[in-house]
């Protein structure tokens, strides 16, 4: 019998960690190391099957070194993004009731759409007679989304809501141009509109000016002013959100539609809340020309953490011949792609589009149907008033009066000024949120100071009633004791981050 | 089914609660002639166990690269995608989270977009990325737009090897601006010449954009471009060179990075993502330290909570358009996070070694497939430079001809460059063929006999 077996093993030095270290439950470790930290050179998590052609010599003067990315083997790697997922908050999870974003449930029937090998499989560049199935899914989505918009033409090609005000941008200012109008290149926007507004316009070199918007209603005695100031002639289109970005409907949008018309611009309308409309009005209804559509917020395609959405745009007949190529056609039962189209803008990015969002928006209206649309906004914008309602006591509410019939869309703005007068700031609050389950609404816009709250449609009573407890909850405790909000979160995977120290010297890759 | 699951009683409930006897009452402010009283002409709901089988049938309809093997590249090619992506990238964590703006309850994407950043600032041999643009043609847009930005100057050089899609995209963006865009003739043998660029510089150049590999797959000689345009510029800030890249040929040839790029631009499709007709992708963007204030997009950046603890938040949004509006540095909001996870994710598993295995058979494969055709009667390879992983081939009839007689062998033989959606880039007999580690040696030789049956 050897001897070695007799003598007892060193005792392995495995160091425990610190109690504030171990995870009472999966999402709560303080820190998770980055996965270059987790690296041990030489593992692996996948391997090729060799070679089966001759080497040909690569040349040393064209070859670079691989890159200096981690080494880990496959569990290593799934363990990691499995810890990562932990540490976000998500509409699976929690309430996520982020105003202008139309944070709805993501029906999962969409993502086995999406990743039909029929579908993930297809190269962009192959000939239609292959795509059929395809290029009929997107032919029946452009068709959807021109009825739903009363409009004449889609475009499917633009990636994002951003996107699609761009394009829709390009597209009015080719037919100006093309109608001896070069000189209209200035673009109204109400001061409260989404910071993509100005932005696009800027990117398409057109100058942006302001609408005043008190009440978040674009003003119209302002609206006259600029026309007249800046000349009619000049303007070429006002870009506005309706249901606006307050939440609340124009009233007085026919009015707008005939100051623009008459001033020989168009009108854009920037769809991100149609949620609040489906069905109910059309923007070809309220005379808007063009816009675009967030697939993402209103047809609940997911957000992905930021991306993909899709931004297709819809416009007036007149406006057809300047859409980007490819369009999406249909001859006698036969889809095809078309690229003819001598007065287009061209392309704004490679071929036809988001494919596979546009799979699940397909997916998604085909659920609904016509009935399901129109439910949705009404469910959406009773979902908001009854959650207004309830809150305003508390929670004042500069544009939600039902006492005399002013109602709010399918969000709405609070700005907790009697509130924020017990020393607590807006983060406070937002950041308590997180500590009760519920991911912050949107802050500081369309005014300073507001929380802009959207629960959609697809929240059950029992959490709307939830929410309406932790806000009454968090009220108390400012009431008790302002002070203690300042350290929320307590409950998050961190403590309230430093955001200050993070702009200041940016660190936003990992130098180790 | 509309996903609402409050019941009639419910809404009486909320109805009671608002003080209002009817939904109708709610959208009081929509005015009378704007109201919609018909119904909406689109087909009935329909029950997910329908659309199952609707979308079969839709799925079904095609012939892509699930039933044929895949011989087109032209900026998008049929890579290994790890089993395991599917599935994390399917966790409603991923799936149905929105921007990271709020960091303490999003720590998970904030890391995950880090490291994404970091693996691409590596993989271009450049100090920072951003954490994604909508797809490659449009990263390099806005590289453009950044160079005409920083450097005051009006005119952007681009190289004629460059996408035709990436090459529209740019005429489309510099349309309408303070901005010329020059398209540089190509040479005789199928790249971009030093002396063309020397020769249209001038000091309002603002940047050179060049692919590589270019569109027919040649190598372009990035470091003596970006040389020749600075050298060219005497007056004033110099000209960027813009490098649009392969990530996968990153990993074996030189860097952008490393051939004196300042900003390199790519499509991320390659790391992880299905060619899905076309979309969603990425868009890869990187850059040398000096241009971080002015980089279109999110970025994110390690920070502390107060605990001291390292925590990641989204940095210098002082240059979005949420905060700066009409100066902001793009337009770009909703960007691709979850494809940039997907590419991270795929990163990690490759590993350098893994990546690296992927690049050299790639080349491996495309140059044993290349001297094959070339050695068939009739065929030949267009061009005589350095390639990676695709080719042009000259054949002996209509490449629209051959690629139509290969499908019956069950193969895309390749994309045809004389037509309209490669913008004519090649004669009507040249076949453009990209060749990844998916391909075997059954389906290249399946290639071969077909091209020699129809050729
Ligand atoms: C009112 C409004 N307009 C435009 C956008 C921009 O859309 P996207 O993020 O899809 O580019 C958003 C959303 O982010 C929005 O809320």
């Amino acid at each position: 019998m050897p001897t070695t077996m007799m003598k007892p093993a060193e005792p392995v030095h495995v160091e425990i960690p610190s109690d504030a270290e171990t995870p009472r439950t999966r999402g709560e470790r303080a820190t998770e190391p980055l996965v270059f930290e987790k690296s041990s050179p030489g593992a692996h998590a996948v391997t090729l099957p060799a070679l089966d052609v001759a080497e040909t010599a690569i040349p040393a003067d064209l070859t670079g070194e691989a890159p200096a990315w981690p080494e880990l083997g496959m569990l290593q790697v799934i363990r990691h993004y499995t810890h990562l997922s932990q540490r976000n908050f998500c509409i699976d999870g929690e309430f996520y009731p982020l105003g202008s974003c139309t944070m709805k449930f993501n029906p999962r029937i969409n993502e086995h759409a999406a990743s039909l090998p029929g579908f993930t499989s297809l190269h962009p560049l192959q000939d239609d007679e292959d795509l059929q199935g395809a290029l009929k899914l997107l032919y029946e989505t452009r068709r959807f989304l021109e009825e739903i918009a009363g409009l004449d033409e889609a475009s499917l090609q633009p990636a994002a809501g951003a996107h699609g005000e761009y394009t829709a941008l390009k597209v009015i200012r080719a037919y100006f141009k093309d109608h001896g109008q070069p000189q209209r290149n200035k673009v109204l926007a109400p001061e409260n509109a989404h910071g993509t507004n100005p932005a696009s316009c800027t990117m398409c070199g057109a100058n942006v000016i302001a609408v005043k918007a008190p009440g978040g209603y674009t003003d119209i005695d302002d609206l006259k002013r600029i026309i007249e100031e800046e000349g009619a002639d000049t303007i070429m289109a006002l870009m506005i959100t309706n249901p606006n970005t307050a939440g609340l409907f124009d009233r007085k949008i026919d009015e707008i539609s005939k100051i623009v018309h008459d001033a020989g611009a168009l009108l854009y309308l920037d769809g991100a809340n149609m949620n609040a409309i489906l069905g109910r009005t059309r923007p070809g209804d309220f005379g808007a020309d063009a816009m675009h559509y967030n697939t993402h917020k209103t047809f609940s395609t997911p957000h992905g953490c930021g991306g993909p959405g899709a931004g297709p745009i819809v416009v007036r007949d007149f406006l057809a011949p300047y859409l980007p190529v490819p369009q999406v056609v249909e001859n006698n039962g036969v889809f095809a792609l078309e690229f003819d189209h001598p007065k287009s803008i061209g392309k704004v990015r490679s071929f036809v589009g988001q494919f596979g969002v546009l799979v699940r928006c397909w997916t998604y209206l085909r659920a609904c149907g016509p009935d399901g649309l129109r439910e949705v906004a009404e469910q959406a914008v009773l979902s908001a008033n009854y959650l207004a309602a309830r809150l305003q006591d508390r929670y004042e509410m500069p544009f939600f009066h039902p006492e005399s019939g002013r109602f709010c869309a399918h969000e709405f703005v609070t700005v907790p000024d009697r509130l924020l007068g017990k020393g607590v700031q807006l983060l406070d609050i937002a950041k308590r949120m997180i500590d009760y389950g519920v991911h912050p609404p949107t802050m500081h816009w369309p005014v300073r100071n507001c929380l802009m709250v959207e629960p959609t449609e697809t929240e059950s009573l029992e959490t709307l009633d939830r929410f309406v407890a932790v806000m009454h909850r968090i009220a108390d405790e400012i009431e008790r004791d302002a002070s203690s909000l300042t350290l929320a979160p307590q409950n998050a995977t961190v403590k309230r981050l430093d955001i200050v120290a993070a702009d200041r010297k940016p660190k936003t890759v990992f130098e180790g | 089914m509309n996903y609402v699951s409050i019941t009639p009683q419910q809404r009486q409930t909320m109805l009671d609660a608002i003080g209002v006897d009817s939904i109708d009452a709610l959208f009081d402010a929509i005015p009378a002639s704007s109201r919609f009283a018909g119904e909406l002409d689109l087909p009935p709901a329909a029950s997910e166990l329908e659309l199952q089988r609707e979308l079969a049938v839709l799925a079904g309809a095609n012939r892509g690269g699930s039933t044929r093997a895949c011989f087109m590249g032209a900026g998008v090619y049929d890579h290994f995608i790890p089993s395991f992506i599917d599935q994390i990238i399917s966790r409603g964590e991923f799936l149905t989270a929105y921007t990271p703006y709020q960091a303490e309850a999003s720590q998970g994407s904030l890391q995950a977009f880090f490291e994404f950043q970091t693996q691409i600032a590596r993989l271009t041999g450049l100090d920072i990325a951003n954490a994604s643009m909508y797809e490659g043609a449009t990263a390099v847009a806005e590289a453009a737009l950044l160079a005409l930005n920083s450097t005051g100057k009006r005119r952007v050089l681009v190289a004629g090897t460059l996408h035709p899609d990436t090459l529209r995209v740019l005429r489309t963006y510099m349309d309408d601006l303070p901005a010329k865009l020059i398209e540089l003739p190509v040479s005789e043998d199928g790249v971009i010449a030093p002396a063309v660029i020397a020769e249209h510089a001038d000091n309002d150049t603002a940047c050179v954009i060049v692919q590589s590999p270019n569109v027919f797959g040649l190598i372009e000689n990035w470091a003596t471009c970006f040389e020749t345009v600075k050298n060219a510029v005497t007056v004033g800030a110099k000209p960027l060179g813009v490098a649009v890249f392969n990530p996968i040929a990153c990993a074996l040839l030189k860097t952008p990075g490393a051939c004196g790029a300042d900003i390199a631009a790519g499509e991320g499709q390659p790391l992880g993502v299905p060619m899905q007709l076309g979309g969603p992708y990425l868009g890869l963007f990187s850059a040398k330290q000096e241009f971080l204030r002015k980089m279109p997009g999110r970025l994110v950046g390690e920070t502390m909570d107060a605990d001291g603890r390292r925590a990641f938040s989204l940095v210098l949004q002082t240059r979005e358009q949420h905060i700066r509006g009409a100066k902001a540095t793009s337009n770009i909001c909703t960007n691709q996070g979850l494809l940039a996870l997907r590419a991270t994710m795929h990163m990690s598993a490759m590993g350098p070694a893994g990546i690296r295995a992927v690049a050299e058979q790639c080349w491996h494969k495309a140059h044993d497939l290349a001297k094959r055709i070339a050695a068939l009667p009739g065929y030949s390879l267009r061009y005589g430079g350095e390639f990676f992983h695709e080719f042009v081939v000259t054949c002996p009839k209509p490449a629209r001809q051959i690629i139509d007689a290969a499908k019956a062998d069950g193969l895309l033989a390749g994309v045809d460059l004389s037509c309209d959606r490669m913008a004519h880039m090649g004669g009507e007999n040249e076949l453009l063929i990209a060749v990844t580690e998916m391909r075997t040696k059954a389906e290249m030789d399946a290639l071969v006999a077909s091209l020699k049956k129809h050729g």
